[in-house]
């Protein structure tokens, strides 16, 4: 029977946690939720030796254990539940070498929870270069448990962390501070009404009802009634711990560290010097973002048409080889076109969490915020709002939750409001292809039209996030106090092992995720087309007949399908909207596309593939179906016109399900999900019908 | 003693005091005490943010934040 260990990862942000996480666990990760709340959960299994094996936890990154978000309050919560399952046997602490000082206050609060905890000081191989020589047996013995010293950039130092940890029993779990050195009155009353229970805990326990009224917390009996104090003498107090604490820890690394500032060899600064520089900042900032727009669009359109080819022709195979019936219709023309819709954007989304772990990586994310703060704060945003606004442009979903260290709850609700603006890349294949289809290839200035558009694209969704923001900002009637606090880090070389893991798990579970209500919705919808009511549908062949009795066999087929899809279930659905959407250049089959794009954008491509392999048995790509529809008076469907009054529609709708969900729980309330859904439509539909009115 | 907004880059100065209500408890854990070093490393547009390194932590703040903060120039 092997053994398995609970070990929890804290440490502060930017400290490297993540590829110590990495490098201990590998692939074996499981990203989910906390129950109940959005705060992103990672875990992973990691063989400790050949009978241990260990359940690692990588908590999110915290400065302390006095909480002022969710995020960090979900590490408060799990170190003070002794009764979870996920209680760290032990907890690892991981430091940055050149920010010990700072790294050491988590520490010293974790430590004097009782709970066994190894210090990692990361970043070992920076030491020379920054003249940092430390004396770890004079550390270990003046904080009172042991250090490993690791390098996950050259793979260093984690076989001994793990041998620490298979032996975190031998641990000290001595409190680093007495607590009640901080106000001996203060403490000597807690002591008196809750004997025989952990001062720490209970000060904690206290502390945080302050900021957090809603957490659950039976085990430290009643302590919330314990209220003595107002809230600024509580405040004060914490100061005075915080004091205390980095008194403890100036006097454990006068005796260890020393730093020859004489050998540091500076990059940051060098760096710094341009890249925030008051002009040329902003210059290359915006190089930045071109050139990845650009790249996801060119670089991405060789594996794309690659995957339209290819299910195209699984289509062509499958219908083939397999026997006619009902079952290989619904493969044929419903699963593997729709799939194929979801699987034809992997390369876009790939190469844009590629480009994002990058910026976030080598610590240029930062520099951002510094350079936009002021500009952004005009709009009633903060320049922490960047990284939102970014992401956004992979999925607005985690950009969402992204907000979370937006400390001024004014600034946070505007960002997470008009966030869903920012072009999320399940609008890319939506783009992609009317791009395909309706802008033509010429160039100019080496500039490609194609490209041009989707950068235009790309900049309504800021531009119209914006000015939405600064519309909010002046009618939102919404006091909070502000502050604003940004970590610079170390500029750093990426890590390719933690930008490849975040690619792949980030487009895998995108893609299962999408690809479930994909595959429910082409399934759905291959049936409402596939059957109808009345004689219309059932009786489409013969009605075919008598009115048009010229047509030789192969154009009757032709003619039959598309009269049957036309009274079938879903034609009949989009008949009904067909007069509400045509002022904006659509027929009834984009109006199904729609309809269907309000759980999910990304499935816009798959319904009109779905809707096109019903109604000709063809198997032609995605692309050269559309390029094919024309209306009434034989012009084709998607003109200029159209495709752009279509782009314009899905820039500013709001058709996203799962965003709806994640702003109800992040704001709490029903209100700001309906303002972003019925708001943002109404805009698209204005938009969208004066687009087309004036162009067409 | 002056307040950290006026600090001009590349001085080198101590933490003299702070406004202890108006500071967030964030900054004062992340090394922001009397008694830490202190210099402006580089201000945005507008002198706003600041972009200042105390101890080793290199943060940036806004003025409004950096006017509660009071610092000794050290030669």
């Amino acid at each position: 029977m092997s053994k398995s260990l609970n070990i929890a990862l804290l440490g502060n942000p930017n400290t490297g946690k993540t590829s110590v996480f990495n490098a201990l666990t590998g692939l074996s990760q499981k990203v989910g939720n906390y129950p109940g709340i959005t705060v992103e959960k990672k875990e992973g299994i990691c063989k400790l030796n050949r009978t241990t094996k260990g359940h690692v936890l990588d908590l999110p990154g915290t400065y302390s254990l006095n909480a002022s978000s969710m995020d960090e309050s979900v590490v408060i919560e799990l170190l003070l539940n002794r009764k979870s399952k996920d209680f760290p046997d032990v907890a690892v602490v991981v430091t940055d070498v050149e920010n010990l000082k700072r790294n050491l206050l988590l520490f010293t609060q974790v430590k004097d929870l009782g709970i066994p905890t190894l210090l990692v000081i990361n970043m070992a191989d920076q030491m020379k270069r920054k003249g940092i020589t430390l004396d770890i047996p004079v550390l270990e013995k003046a904080i009172d448990t042991k250090i490993a010293m690791v390098s996950t950039r050259e793979n260093k130092g984690l076989q001994e962390l793990k041998q620490l940890i298979i032996n975190y029993r031998e641990l000290s779990t001595t409190a680093t501070i007495s607590i009640d050195s901080i106000d001996e009155e203060y403490f000597k009353n807690l002591e008196k009404i809750f004997p025989n229970q952990s001062l720490y805990k209970l000060w904690l326990v206290i502390t945080q009802d302050v900021n957090f009224a809603k957490i659950d917390r039976k085990r430290v009996s009643d302590a919330t009634d314990f209220k003595t104090e107002s809230p600024s003498n509580l405040k004060r107090l914490q100061q005075k711990e915080t004091v205390k604490r980095y008194q403890f820890i100036n006097n454990v690394l006068k005796q260890g560290l020393r730093v020859d500032r004489e050998a540091a060899t500076d990059l940051r600064s060098r760096f710094d010097r341009v890249l925030i520089h008051k002009f040329w900042g902003y210059i290359i900032f915006f190089v930045v973002l071109m050139t990845i727009f650009q790249s996801i669009f060119s670089w991405s359109s060789i594996p794309q048409d690659f995957i339209d080819n290819s299910f195209a022709s699984l289509s062509q195979v499958l219908g083939e080889k397999l026997p006619a019936g009902v079952f290989t219709d619904l493969l044929t023309q419903g699963i593997v076109p729709g799939l194929g819709g979801i699987v034809i954007f992997i390369p876009q989304i790939a190469f844009l969490f590629f480009f994002i772990s990058i910026l976030e990586e080598t610590g240029y994310m930062s520099r951002v915020v510094f350079l936009m703060d002021r500009g952004l704060r005009r709009f009633g945003l903060s320049g922490k709002s960047v990284i939102p606004l970014i992401s956004g442009t992979a999925c607005a979903i985690p950009a969402v939750m992204a907000t979370r260290n937006i400390e001024n709850w004014k600034e946070r609700l505007i960002t997470i409001l008009v966030t869903p603006f920012t072009t999320c890349s399940a609008r890319l294949p939506v783009y992609a292809i009317l791009i395909a289809l309706v802008i033509p290839e010429d160039s100019v200035f080496g500039l490609s039209y194609k490209g041009l558009m989707l950068m235009f694209l790309y900049l309504v969704g800021f531009g119209t996030a914006l000015l939405a923001a600064w519309i909010l900002s002046k009618t939102l009637d919404i006091q909070s106090k502000s502050y604003f606090v940004v970590e610079m880090p170390n500029y750093k070389l990426p890590l390719l092992k933690n930008v490849g893991i975040t690619v792949w798990e980030k487009t895998r579970t995108f893609v299962t995720e999408a690809g479930k209500v994909i595959l429910a919705i082409s399934i759905l919808l291959w049936i409402m087309a596939s059957y109808g009511p009345g004689k219309d549908f059932n009786q489409a062949e013969q009605i075919v007949q008598e009115n048009y009795p010229e047509l030789n066999e192969t154009d009757l087929e032709i003619k039959t399908n598309a009269y049957k899809l036309e009274h079938s279930y879903i034609g009949i659905l989009g008949k009904t909207v067909e007069p509400v959407i045509s002022p904006l250049g659509y027929d009834w089959k984009i109006g199904i596309a729609l309809i269907s794009s309000f759980a999910a954008r990304e499935v816009f491509v798959g319904t009109l593939a779905t809707i096109y392999s019903v109604e000709s048995d063809s198997e032609d790509t995605i692309k050269n179906r559309m390029a094919s529809e024309v209306r009434a008076d034989g012009s084709p469907l998607f003109n200029f016109a159209s495709g752009v009054s279509l782009m314009l529609f899905y820039a500013f709708a709001m058709q996203c399900m799962s965003t709806l969900a994640v702003v109800r729980k992040e704001t709490n309330s029903w209100k700001w999900p309906m303002v972003q859904l019925f708001g943002m439509t109404l805009l698209a539909y204005l938009v969208a019908f004066s687009t087309y009115q004036i162009l067409a | 003693m002056i307040p950290l907004d006026e600090l001009k880059i590349g001085e080198q100065a101590e933490i003299e005091t702070i406004e202890t209500d108006k500071l967030p408890l964030k900054l004062i854990e992340m090394g922001c005490l009397p008694g830490s070093s202190i210099s402006l490393i580089q201000n945005a547009p507008f002198n706003d943010p600041l972009y200042i390194k105390i101890d080793e932590s290199h943060l940036a703040i806004r003025k409004e934040t950096a006017k509660d903060i009071f610092v000794r120039l050290i030669d």
